[in-house]
C-alpha cells in the first residue's frame, strides 16, 4: 500500500507514515479533492466506504482534520490528514463521499471548522443560538454561558 | 438541535404538508426528531433533527484519565456497553502495545456476544411493538431479562457494566456463571424459533415490512450504513469476519446476508445474527481456558488488593494508578469493532498524558441516521416507524 500510495501521488504527499500497523497520510488541503476521488476509484485502492471524518484543534488556530477511508475489497484502512488554520476551510469531500454530510457539520458545530463546498453547513448538536466551540482546547469544560 | 428548521413546503407539483414527528414520540427510541415532507400520504423528504440527547462526552473525555472513561463509553449505547467498552479498550491496549491473556480474551467475546443477543432483543421487541404487534415485545423481553441476572451475578450491575479494564477485566467470572450461560444458550435457539414463529411468516408482519425502506448496495455504501443495515442489502462485510480482533478468528461463524434491502430482511439478518452469536458463544464455552484475567503490567493495570494490603509496591502502584492514571505513548490510533449496529471506531489522539488529547466515537447509530431520508423518500407515512425501527438506532450513540 505504501509504495502504490507513492507511485500515486509522488510529491503531493506531504508525510506518509505507518505507526501501529496504520498507514498515515498527510496532504495539502487543495489537492484532498483530486486524491479522495482517486483513492475512491482506482482499483489498487478502492476506498468506497468513508468510515470517520473528525476535526482536532491542534492550538495556535491550527486544526486537523482526519479522514478514515476503509477499502473492503482490500481490507484495508487508510488515514488522510490536511492541516488547515482558523481563517481557512477544509474542501468539503460530500461529492465524493455522500456520508460526509453530517460528520462535516458535526466538525463544523464543535470545532468551527468550515467546509467549501458543503450542501447545508449548520449546526448539528448544539441548540439554537448557541455560541463557541465546545471542542476547542480554550473552551472551558463547564461551558461560557449558563444553562438555559 | 436546531428548533427552526426551514422547509420548502411548495414545490412545482402543488403544495406539500410539513409535519413534525418526535421529538417524544414512542417510535423514535428517544428523542430523535423527524420533519417530515408530505405529499399527500407519500413522504417526499425526511429531515431528522439530531441533538436532544448531546451530552459532550468527547470534550468530557478529553478530560478523564484513560479508566475514567470506561463508564463514560458505556452510555453511549445504552443498549450494548460492553461493545462500547471493547472497542475503546482495544484502542488504548493497542497504544500502550499491551497484550491481554487468553481467559480476558474469551471472557470478553462470550460477554460481548451475549450483549449482541440482548440488544437484538431489545430491538426485535420494540421494532414490532412499532408496528403494533404487541406480544412478541413480552417473549423477548423474557430472554433478555435472564443475560442481564446474568451479568448482575457477574459484576453487579446489569446495564452499563464498566467490567472491560485496559489490559483485561475488572475481576474474573464466577463459575455459576458460566453453567448458567451454558444453561441459557441451550435453550436459547428454540426461543429465537418461538420469535420467528410470531414474526417471519405472519403475513401482517410481511406486508408490512417487505418492500419498505429499501437501500441498494451502492447507496449503503456510500452513505456510510454499515452493520445489519448494510448486510441486508447484499453486502457480506463483518468486522468480526473481515478484520478480526480479539480473537474472533478463531470461532466458526456465518455472516449473514440480504438480497433486497428492505425493512424484511433487516429483521431477517440479525434474527440470524442471534443465532449465530448463539454459535459462538457456545464454541467461546467449550474452549474457555483458565488463567489470569489480567495483563502483568503493574503501571497499566492495578495490582490484586491484597498486595496493595501487604507490599508498598502494590500500594504505590495502586495509589498512583488510582489519582494520576497512566501515561500513554504519544501517537494515534483508530480501532473498530463490530456493535450490533454496526461499525463502531474509537480514535485516539494521544500526546503522551494520562488523558487523551483527543477522543473521537465513529458510532454507527449517528452515520446509519443519514440513511433514513433515502429509505423514506416515497414510502407511506405509516412506514416511517417502521423504517426507524429497522435502523436501529440509539440515541445515547447518535448524539454522544
Amino acid at each position: 500500500m505504501n509504495d502504490a500510495l507513492r507511485q500515486n501521488f509522488g510529491e503531493k504527499l506531504l508525510d506518509i507514515q505507518e505507526a501501529y500497523g496504520e498507514i498515515t497520510i498527510e496532504v495539502r488541503p487543495e489537492d484532498l479533492l483530486d486524491i479522495a476521488a482517486r483513492l475512491r476509484d482506482e482499483e489498487v485502492f478502492k476506498f468506497v466506504f468513508l468510515s470517520d471524518l473528525t476535526g482536532i484543534d491542534c492550538e495556535n488556530g491550527q486544526f486537523d482534520v482526519v479522514y478514515h477511508l476503509l477499502s473492503m475489497q482490500h481490507q484495508k484502512r487508510l488515514r488522510v490528514k490536511i492541516r488547515i488554520n482558523e481563517s481557512s476551510a477544509a474542501p468539503s469531500v460530500v461529492s465524493i463521499w455522500p456520508t460526509a454530510d453530517w460528520p462535516e457539520r458535526e466538525a463544523y458545530d464543535l470545532l468551527g471548522i468550515s467546509f467549501d463546498g458543503h450542501p447545508n453547513l449548520k449546526r448539528l448538536l448544539t441548540p439554537d443560538g448557541f455560541v463557541g466551540y465546545p471542542l476547542r482546547k480554550d473552551y472551558p469544560l463547564k461551558g461560557e454561558h449558563p444553562c438555559r | 438541535m436546531p428548533v427552526n428548521v426551514q422547509v420548502q413546503t411548495k414545490r412545482d407539483n402543488g403544495e406539500h404538508l410539513v409535519l413534525n414527528m418526535g421529538p417524544q414520540h414512542p417510535s423514535t427510541h428517544g428523542v430523535l426528531r423527524v420533519i417530515l415532507e408530505l405529499d399527500g400520504e407519500i413522504i417526499v423528504k425526511a429531515t431528522p433533527v439530531i441533538g436532544h440527547l448531546h451530552r459532550g462526552l468527547e470534550k468530557l473525555a478529553e478530560h478523564m484519565t484513560y479508566n475514567q472513561i470506561i463508564p463514560l463509553v458505556d452510555r453511549m449505547d445504552y443498549c450494548s456497553p460492553l461493545i462500547n467498552n471493547l472497542g475503546y479498550v482495544l484502542a488504548v491496549e493497542k497504544l500502550l502495545g499491551i497484550s491481554v491473556p487468553e481467559r480476558a480474551q474469551m471472557l470478553r467475546v462470550l460477554l460481548c456476544e451475549l450483549t449482541r443477543i440482548q440488544s437484538h432483543l431489545i430491538w426485535l421487541g420494540t421494532h414490532a411493538l412499532d408496528i403494533g404487534a404487541m406480544s412478541p415485545l413480552l417473549y423477548m423481553f423474557r430472554e433478555r431479562e435472564d443475560i442481564l441476572d446474568m451479568f448482575e451475578e457477574v459484576w453487579g450491575a446489569r446495564m452499563h457494566m464498566a467490567y472491560f479494564r485496559v489490559g483485561g477485566l475488572a475481576a474474573d467470572v464466577p463459575q455459576s456463571f458460566l453453567r448458567r450461560a451454558a444453561a441459557f444458550l441451550a435453550s436459547f435457539p428454540e426461543k429465537v424459533d418461538i420469535y420467528e414463529g410470531l414474526l417471519t411468516k405472519n403475513p401482517i408482519w410481511k406486508q408490512r415490512t417487505q418492500g419498505v425502506g429499501i437501500i441498494n448496495a451502492q447507496d449503503a455504501v456510500a452513505l456510510g450504513l454499515s452493520g445489519p443495515s448494510l448486510r441486508a442489502s447484499g453486502v457480506n462485510w463483518d468486522l468480526r469476519k473481515n478484520m478480526p480482533y480479539s480473537g474472533y478468528d478463531r470461532f466458526e461463524f456465518t455472516v449473514p446476508v440480504g438480497t433486497r434491502g428492505d425493512v424484511y430482511d433487516r429483521y431477517l439478518v440479525r434474527i440470524e445474527e442471534m443465532r449465530q452469536a448463539t454459535r459462538i458463544c457456545n464454541q467461546v464455552l467449550t474452549a474457555m481456558p483458565g488463567g489470569p484475567i489480567k495483563a502483568q503490567d503493574p503501571k497499566i493495570v492495578p495490582p490484586e488488593k491484597e498486595q496493595v494490603l501487604t507490599t508498598i509496591e502494590g500500594l504505590i502502584h495502586h495509589f498512583k494508578l488510582m489519582v494520576e492514571g497512566f501515561a500513554v505513548p504519544a501517537g494515534e490510533v483508530y480501532v473498530a469493532v463490530e456493535s450490533p449496529r454496526g461499525e463502531l471506531g474509537y480514535y485516539i489522539r494521544s500526546n503522551g498524558s494520562a488523558r487523551p488529547y483527543r477522543l473521537k466515537v465513529r458510532t454507527p447509530s449517528f452515520v446509519n441516521l443519514e440513511s433514513l431520508c433515502k429509505m423514506a423518500q416515497g414510502q407511506m407515512i405509516a412506514d416511517i416507524v417502521a423504517i426507524i425501527g429497522s435502523i436501529d438506532i440509539v440515541l445515547g450513540e447518535v448524539d454522544r
